[in-house]
């Protein structure tokens, strides 16, 4: 294997200028997806840009009545934040689905949307969430951001800075099916919001994704029709972890399930 | 690249971009850290950076330039004595075929060193990312509560 380059900026403008300049290189945060491919070989970088002691990527804080929380925060931060707890419950309870203890200590959101994964976990949270994707660019609202299989709206060296959160996050409610609770990759994943009306999904098409047609309908307060429509809005399949059929069922029970638990304000 | 390893500092030359695993075994010849899946799914590879426990097949080694790290070798006291967590495994059968010990050990060193005196059901979520193919986990969690303070 030839050896690849490993890159250490001092800080975000450099990170963001090594990243644009040096060809094949990828941005490394806590490597909990790019190091296990990287060991496979399935992909084959020729630089490593090492993200995670960046200062300006980390830290959880208020900006202009939103939640930002730094791209290569870990996992660990997030659960331990009492600011994510007030403002967006639903992340910390995603956060705490994902792997175990060392996972979580390593594992960032950055690194969740970068990846691009359609089971990653807290996907779902952030498109019901209307969260934002800041980079060293621009700023891109999640639901724009993922564009096919592992594909992503940022362009070639973009780096993302941190995520945002707006006020309505706080009415997320999240649930994760997966075969057990610690170290499990989700058959299905769902988030939901009241107002505005959001209803996500993860591991039930080739993206993270949101379910348009029951949206329409839980924003007439038509939790059936909800229901009814998630069916068609997704697009599982059958595969190791799971069947299609298993999907759409458990989709549209837990989607049932936690809008009643979550009742109109 | 320098790092403290155990307490000591180490200074080494190799690339940043290799597996912390890799270079624990096979340049630092401490082959107490263990690979098992390299995938981050069964812990077996599990070591701390800065008191935190991380699986070392997926930290790139240029990672830990300045840090702290911590392996199995470097659990027992500095006079050699066995910590009261190895021992509470030795006593209380929570080896087997060994293979997920060092990992289960580190795990449950930071959660002692986290929290003190954790219920069952703490010790069985700080373990969660350590797997034992042997199934031994009712001895491991009897060893890691016997060491509550």
């Amino acid at each position: 294997m030839p050896e690849v380059a490993y890159l250490q900026p001092r800080d975000l403008a450099d990170a963001a200028r090594l990243c644009r300049d040096t060809p094949d290189a990828k941005p490394l945060a806590g490597g909990t997806d790019l190091m296990v491919m990287l060991h496979a070989g399935t992909v084959r970088p020729r630089a490593l840009v090492n993200l995670w002691s960046l200062r300006e990527l980390q830290g959880i804080r208020h900006v202009d009545g939103a939640l930002e929380i730094g791209a290569a925060e870990p996992y660990t931060g997030i659960i331990g934040s009492a600011l994510v707890g007030e403002h967006c419950p639903a992340l910390v309870a995603a956060s705490r689905t994902i792997g175990a203890a060392q996972i979580q200590n390593r594992g960032t959101l950055g690194g969740n949307l970068a990846n691009a994964s359609p089971a990653g976990d807290t996907l779902p949270v952030l498109l019901a969430a209307d969260a934002v994707v800041v980079t060293d660019r621009r700023a891109i609202a999640v639901a724009d951001f993922f564009r096919g299989y592992r594909k992503t709206a940022l362009g070639p060296g973009e780096l993302i800075v941190a995520v945002r959160f707006p006020a309505a996050a706080r009415g997320v409610r999240f649930r994760k099916v997966g075969t057990r609770a610690a170290q499990a990759i989700s058959k299905v994943v769902i988030a939901v919001n009241r107002e505005p009306a959001r209803v996500a999904l993860g591991s039930v098409a080739e993206v993270p994704l949101r379910a348009r047609d029951a949206e329409a309908a839980l924003a007439r307060g038509d939790v059936e029709g909800a229901v009814t429509a998630v069916a068609a809005d997704i697009r599982p399949i059958d595969d190791v972890r799971s069947t299609a059929a298993y999907r759409r069922a458990v989709a549209q029970n837990v989607l049932r399930d936690l809008l009643h638990a979550s009742p109109r304000r | 690249m320098r790092f403290v390893l155990n307490g000591n500092r180490v200074s080494l030359d190799v690339s940043g971009s290799r597996r912390l695993l890799d270079v624990l075994r096979e340049e630092l010849r401490l082959t107490g850290t263990k690979e098992g899946c390299g995938e981050g799914e069964c812990g077996a590879c599990s070591v701390l950076i800065d008191g935190e426990v991380v699986n070392s097949c997926l930290v790139a080694v240029g990672q830990v330039d300045g840090c702290r790290v911590v392996t199995v070798e470097g659990l027992a006291l500095p006079d050699g004595k066995l910590s009261a967590l190895q021992q509470a495994f030795i006593e209380r059968g929570a080896a087997q075929c060994g293979i997920c010990t060092p990992g289960m050990l580190l795990a449950a060193h930071a959660l002692l060193e986290e929290n003190p005196r954790p219920s069952e059901d703490e010790v069985r979520t700080g373990l969660a990312g350590n797997l034992c193919r042997c199934t031994g986990y009712t001895k491991i969690f009897d060893a890691v509560l016997a060491c509550r303070r």
